[in-house]
C-alpha cells in the first residue's frame, strides 16, 4: 500500500528554518514507522537524518513526534496511524538535523537527581537482602528507557525551563524507594525545591507518553507525599510503607 | 576537515556492558577515562539481553563454578579454551553479587536472595537435569545491567564522548611485529562532523558484534562490526569467525528476540502438526538444548515439510504457562508478540524462525583482554578488546545463553585491572605523523564519489540476502563458495558507492556507509573461515562435512587480511580437566 509521509525537515547547513516534506512510500500495513523512515533513506533520500538503534522498542532512541504525539517510531505500526503520518522531532530541544535534536539538556537534568544507588555501608561477601515485596516497591520505575517521550510532552517543561521533568521524577524514583539506598533524604530535597515534583500540574501527558507504561504520575504523587511526610526518611524506611 | 586532540591514559571505544564495566572499574581505580560511544551509552546493545546472568550461586538448589564450566565447554563443542572459562564461571558469582552492590534490582527469592532460573544447556552435573543458575530482572536483566553501570559511571564521573564514531585504530607500526604499540583511536563525532583524535596509553574495544550482516537478525541497527573490521584493517586477526550463533526464538521475518527466558520458565516449540519436535533431537533437555542444536531442528524441520502452514517458522507455545508468569516473569516477550504481531501469547502460540544472534569469534585476546595477533599468543601492547568484538574464547563453537553477559562482565573488569596497572607504568608513546590521514582519505572519497553509482541500502540489502541464504545456519560448501564471490562483488560495487548527503551535521548517510564497509570486511572474514573449516562443530554446520572432526579441527581460525586475500593461522585449543566427547542432550 502507499503511505503518505510527511517529516519536518532541517538541515542547518542549508535551511534557516525547518520545512515540511511529502514522501510517497511503499509500505505494509504491519511496518513500524521506523521501517518507513529507513524505505525513505534506502530509496528516497539519503540525507534523511534520525537516531535509531534496536528497533523493538529498548533502547529508546528513536522518541519522536508522530501525528502529533510523542512515541517510538520502532513501536507505532503504520496500521494504527491516519494518513498523511506527520513526524517531526521532538520538542523542547534544539534540533541538530531532521529528526535529531540536542538530548544533553536531557541528561544533565537526569543527572541532576541523582540517579545511581548510594551506600556506603561495607557491602556482605555475598548480596545485600531485599524482600520480593521491597523490590516490587519500584518495580514500574525501573522500566524506563530515557527515551525523553514523557519530559518532552510535558506542558510544564515546555514553559518551565527549571522544571526537572518526568523523566527524572522517575529515575530519582527508582532509587527512593530502594530499600537498599540510603541517600532518599537528599534527593527528596533536591525534588522539592522550585522546578521538583510540585510544579508538576498532573496533566498525564507524561503517562499517556510513556512507552514503557510506567505509571508516571503515581510515581510523582509518592515522591511528593514522601516529601510531605517528612524528608528524614531512608528508603529503606520509604520502601516499607 | 577540523581536527580536534584529546589525551586521556585509557580510551574505551563501545558503552555497552563490557565497556561500562571496564570504566567503572578505571575510573574506581582513578585513571583518567575516556568512553566514545555511537549512541548514548543506554542505547547500547547490552540494554536488550532479556534472560539473565549465568552464575552458579546456588541460591535455589545445588550448583558450582565447575558444572557451570563444564556446560560451557561442552556448549561450545569443545572449541571454547578451558582455562579462560573457568576463569569466566568462577568470577561470575563475584561479578553478579558486584552489580548486585551497585545497585541492580535482581527479581528476590521469598528470603530475599537473588532470583534464579534455567537456561539453556545449564545443567546439574550429576543428574543431567535443568538447573536455575540465570540471575534476572524480570526479562530484562540486560537493561538494568545497562543502567545500573551507565549510572555508577556518571556517579564516578567517567568522561564519556556520546556519539563518536569509530575510524582507526592508532598503531606506531605494524601489529605483527615486536615493540609495535597501540597508542589511541581516530573517531568522527556525528554531530558535528569534526574528526577527533585520542591519545592514549591504553585501548579497549568493546564495539560489539554485527549481526546486520543477515537479514533476520536480534540485532540493533548499529551492530556492524565496527571494532572489528577497524582491527582487522591494521593487520590484527579474527579469530574463528565462521562460528555464528543463530537464536532458535526470533519473531518470524522481524527478527526480534523472544527470550530463552521463555523456554526457561517452560515453553514448548511446536512444528506444524504440533509436536514438541525437540524430542527428536535432544531427548533429555527437549527446548532447553542449546541453541546450536535448537536452531538446526527448526531448519531441519521445515525443510522437512513440518513448518507451521507449510512455512519457514515453528510455533512457540506459551499457552499452559499460569498468567502470572507471563506478566511478572516475561511481561516485555508478550508485548513484543501483541505489538509486531498481533498474537496474544496467552491464547496463541506465537510464529518464530531463528534469528542472527551472536558472534562467537572476534579480535583473540587473553584471559586479561589484551589483543593477541598470533599461535603463539604474543600481546599486542596496550591494545584490549572485550566483549561480543572479542574472542578469547569461552564461547567455542557455540555459546550457552546467559553468558554473553557473563563474558562482558567478567572480561570487562579483567581488561580494566590490567589496563589500570599498565597506565600507572606505561608513558605515552607519541603518536604516528597525521593519524587522522587515512580517515579523511576515506571520508572524502566516499562523500565526493560524484559518480558513483549504487546507494548503501541497496549494497547492504543484498549483503544480508546472500547471508542469510548462504551463509546462516546450514551450511556448504559450494553455497559458501557463491556467497564468498557474492560479498566480493559487493565489495567492488562499494568502492562506487554514492552518498546523497554531503554535509558535516549528522550525516547518517555518511555513518552508514562507513558501517557497510566495516560489515563487508566482517563478512568476507566470516564466510572465507567457514569455507576453510571443513568440519561440523557447534554453530557452524557443514552439510558436506556434517562430523566433528578433532583430529584436525581442534583448533582456532586466526584469520588474517593478505592485500585482497586472506590467509588462515590456527591456535591450539587449551584442554584442562574436560577431554572432548560427544555432545549428546
Amino acid at each position: 500500500m502507499e503511505v503518505v509521509v510527511r517529516i519536518l525537515r532541517f538541515d542547518p547547513e542549508k535551511d534557516g528554518k525547518p520545512h515540511w516534506q511529502e514522501f510517497r512510500v511503499d509500505a505494509e500495513p504491519n511496518d513500524r514507522v521506523l521501517d518507513l523512515l529507513h524505505i525513505i533513506r534506502d530509496e528516497h533520500d539519503g540525507t534523511l537524518a534520525f537516531r535509531r538503534s534496536c528497533g523493538h522498542g529498548i533502547c529508546g532512541s528513536d522518541a519522536m513526534v508522530i501525528n502529533g504525539k510523542n512515541r517510538l517510531a520502532c513501536k507505532t505500526l503504520v496500521k494504527d496511524l491516519r494518513q498523511p503520518i506527520t513526524i517531526e522531532p521532538l520538542r523542547g530541544f534544539r534540533v541538530i538535523k531532521d529528526l535529531v535534536v540536542d538530548m544533553e539538556p536531557f541528561f544533565a537534568k537526569y543527572r541532576r537527581v541523582m540517579p545511581y544507588l548510594i551506600n556506603d555501608e561495607p557491602p556482605p561477601q555475598k548480596e545485600r537482602y531485599q524482600s520480593p515485596e521491597e523490590r516490587e516497591r519500584f518495580d514500574d520505575t525501573t522500566k524506563c528507557i530515557l527515551c525523553a517521550c514523557c519530559t518532552t510532552g510535558c506542558p510544564v517543561f515546555w514553559v518551565n525551563g527549571e522544571f526537572l521533568g518526568p523523566a527524572a521524577f522517575v529515575a530519582a524514583h527508582r532509587f527512593v524507594f530502594d530499600s537498599r539506598d540510603r541517600a532518599a533524604a537528599e534527593r527528596l530535597q533536591i525534588l522539592a525545591e522550585y522546578g521538583g515534583v510540585f510544579n508538576c500540574h498532573m496533566a498525564f501527558n507524561c503517562v499517556d507518553a510513556c512507552p514503557r507504561g510506567i505509571n508516571v504520575t503515581k510515581a510523582i504523587l509518592e515522591l511528593r507525599q514522601a516529601i510531605l511526610s517528612g524528608s528524614a526518611q531512608t528508603g529503606s524506611e520509604l520502601a516499607h510503607r | 576537515m577540523q581536527v580536534v586532540r584529546h589525551r586521556y591514559d585509557a580510551v574505551i571505544v563501545g558503552a555497552g556492558g563490557a565497556g561500562l564495566m571496564a570504566a567503572l572499574h578505571l575510573a574506581q581505580a582513578g585513571i583518567p577515562t575516556a568512553v566514545l560511544s555511537k549512541l548514548y551509552p543506554t542505547r547500547s546493545h547490552t540494554g536488550t539481553a532479556q534472560g539473565g546472568i549465568g552464575a552458579a550461586l546456588g541460591n535455589m538448589e545445588e550448583d558450582h563454578w565447575e558444572w557451570h564450566a563444564f556446560d560451557t565447554i561442552k556448549g561450545s563443542d569443545y572449541l571454547a579454551d578451558q582455562d579462560a572459562v573457568e576463569i569466566m564461571c568462577r568470577e561470575a558469582i563475584d561479578c553478579v553479587y558486584f552489580l548486585e552492590h551497585m545497585g541492580l534490582p535482581f527479581d528476590r527469592t521469598p528470603e530475599g536472595k537473588i532470583m534464579q532460573r534455567r537456561f539453556g544447556g545449564h545443567t546439574n552435573n550429576r543428574t543431567g537435569e535443568p538447573v536455575r543458575r540465570a540471575c534476572h530482572a524480570a526479562d530484562r536483566t540486560g537493561h538494568m545491567i545497562l543502567q545500573t553501570l551507565y549510572q555508577q559511571c556518571i556517579r564516578y564521573g567517567v568522561q564519556f564522548f556520546n556519539e563518536f564514531f569509530l575510524t582507526d585504530l592508532l598503531l606506531t607500526g605494524d601489529p605483527l611485529e615486536t615493540g609495535t604499540l597501540c597508542c589511541g583511536v581516530v573517531a568522527l563525532e556525528m554531530q558535528t562532523g569534526i574528526l577527533h583524535i585520542f591519545h592514549a596509553k591504553a585501548v579497549l574495544f568493546a564495539t560489539g558484534g554485527f549481526g546486520r550482516l543477515f537479514k533476520v537478525t536480534s540485532n540493533a541497527h548499529t551492530l556492524t562490526g565496527d571494532g572489528c573490521a577497524v582491527a582487522w584493517r591494521r593487520g590484527i586477526p579474527l579469530e574463528d569467525m565462521e562460528f555464528y550463533q543463530f537464536h532458535p526464538t526470533g519473531i518470524y521475518k522481524l527478527g526480534v528476540l523472544l527470550s530463552e527466558a521463555a523456554r526457561g520458565e517452560g515453553a514448548y516449540l511446536l512444528n506444524g502438526l504440533g509436536e514438541r519436535f525437540m524430542a527428536r533431537y535432544a531427548p533429555k533437555l527437549m527446548e532447553l538444548a542449546p541453541r546450536d542444536l535448537v536452531s538446526r531442528a527448526m531448519y531441519l524441520e521445515v525443510r522437512e515439510g513440518r513448518g507451521v502452514n507449510g512455512k519457514d517458522y515453528l510455533h512457540l507455545d506459551v499457552r499452559h504457562l499460569p498468567k502470572e508468569v507471563l506478566e511478572k516473569k516475561l511481561p516485555d516477550i508478550t508485548e513484543f508478540a501483541r505489538i509486531y504481531l498481533g498474537v496474544d501469547p496467552e491464547k496463541e502460540p506465537v510464529p518464530v524462525q531463528p534469528t542472527a544472534h551472536y558472534a562467537m569469534g572476534g579480535i583473540p585476546t587473553n584471559v586479561d583482554g589484551q589483543v593477541v595477533v598470533d599461535e603463539k599468543n604474543t600481546p599486542l601492547v596496550g591494545f584490549y578488546a572485550a566483549g561480543e568484538c572479542a574472542c578469547v574464547s569461552v564461547h567455542g563453537a557455540n555459546r550457552l545463553g546467559t553468558n554473553s553477559l557473563v563474558d562482558i562482565l567478567v572480561f570487562g573488569r579483567r581488561a580494566a585491572l590490567h589496563m589500570a596497572r599498565f597506565c600507572r607504568d606505561a608513558d605515552f608513546v607519541p603518536l604516528p605523523e597525521n593519524p587522522e590521514a587515512p580517515t579523511m582519505e576515506h571520508i572524502n572519497r566516499l562523500l565526493n564519489n560524484n559518480d558513483g553509482r549504487w546507494r548503501v541500502g541497496k549494497i547492504r540489502r543484498e549483503l544480508q540476502e546472500v547471508m542469510m541464504d548462504k551463509a546462516s545456519v546450514l551450511r556448504t560448501g559450494d553455497e559458501l563458495r557463491e556467497c564468498l564471490d557474492k560479498v566480493r562483488d559487493l565489495k567492488a560495487q562499494y568502492a562506487q558507492v554514492r552518498l546523497d548527503d554531503r554535509h558535516s551535521a549528522f550525516n547518517l548517510d555518511l555513518i552508514e556507509a562507513l558501517e557497510l564497509g566495516y560489515l563487508l570486511d566482517c563478512a568476507e572474514a566470516l564466510v572465507a573461515s567457514a569455507l576453510n573449516r571443513t568440519e561440523s562443530r557447534g554453530a557452524h554446520y557443514r552439510e558436506d562435512f556434517p562430523k566433528r572432526d578433532d583430529a584436525h579441527w581442534l583448533k582456532h581460525t586466526l584469520a588474517y587480511r593478505k592485500g585482497d586475500d586472506i590467509a588462515f593461522r590456527y591456535k591450539p585449543v587449551v584442554i584442562t580437566k574436560y577431554p572432548p566427547q560427544e555432545r549428546k542432550y
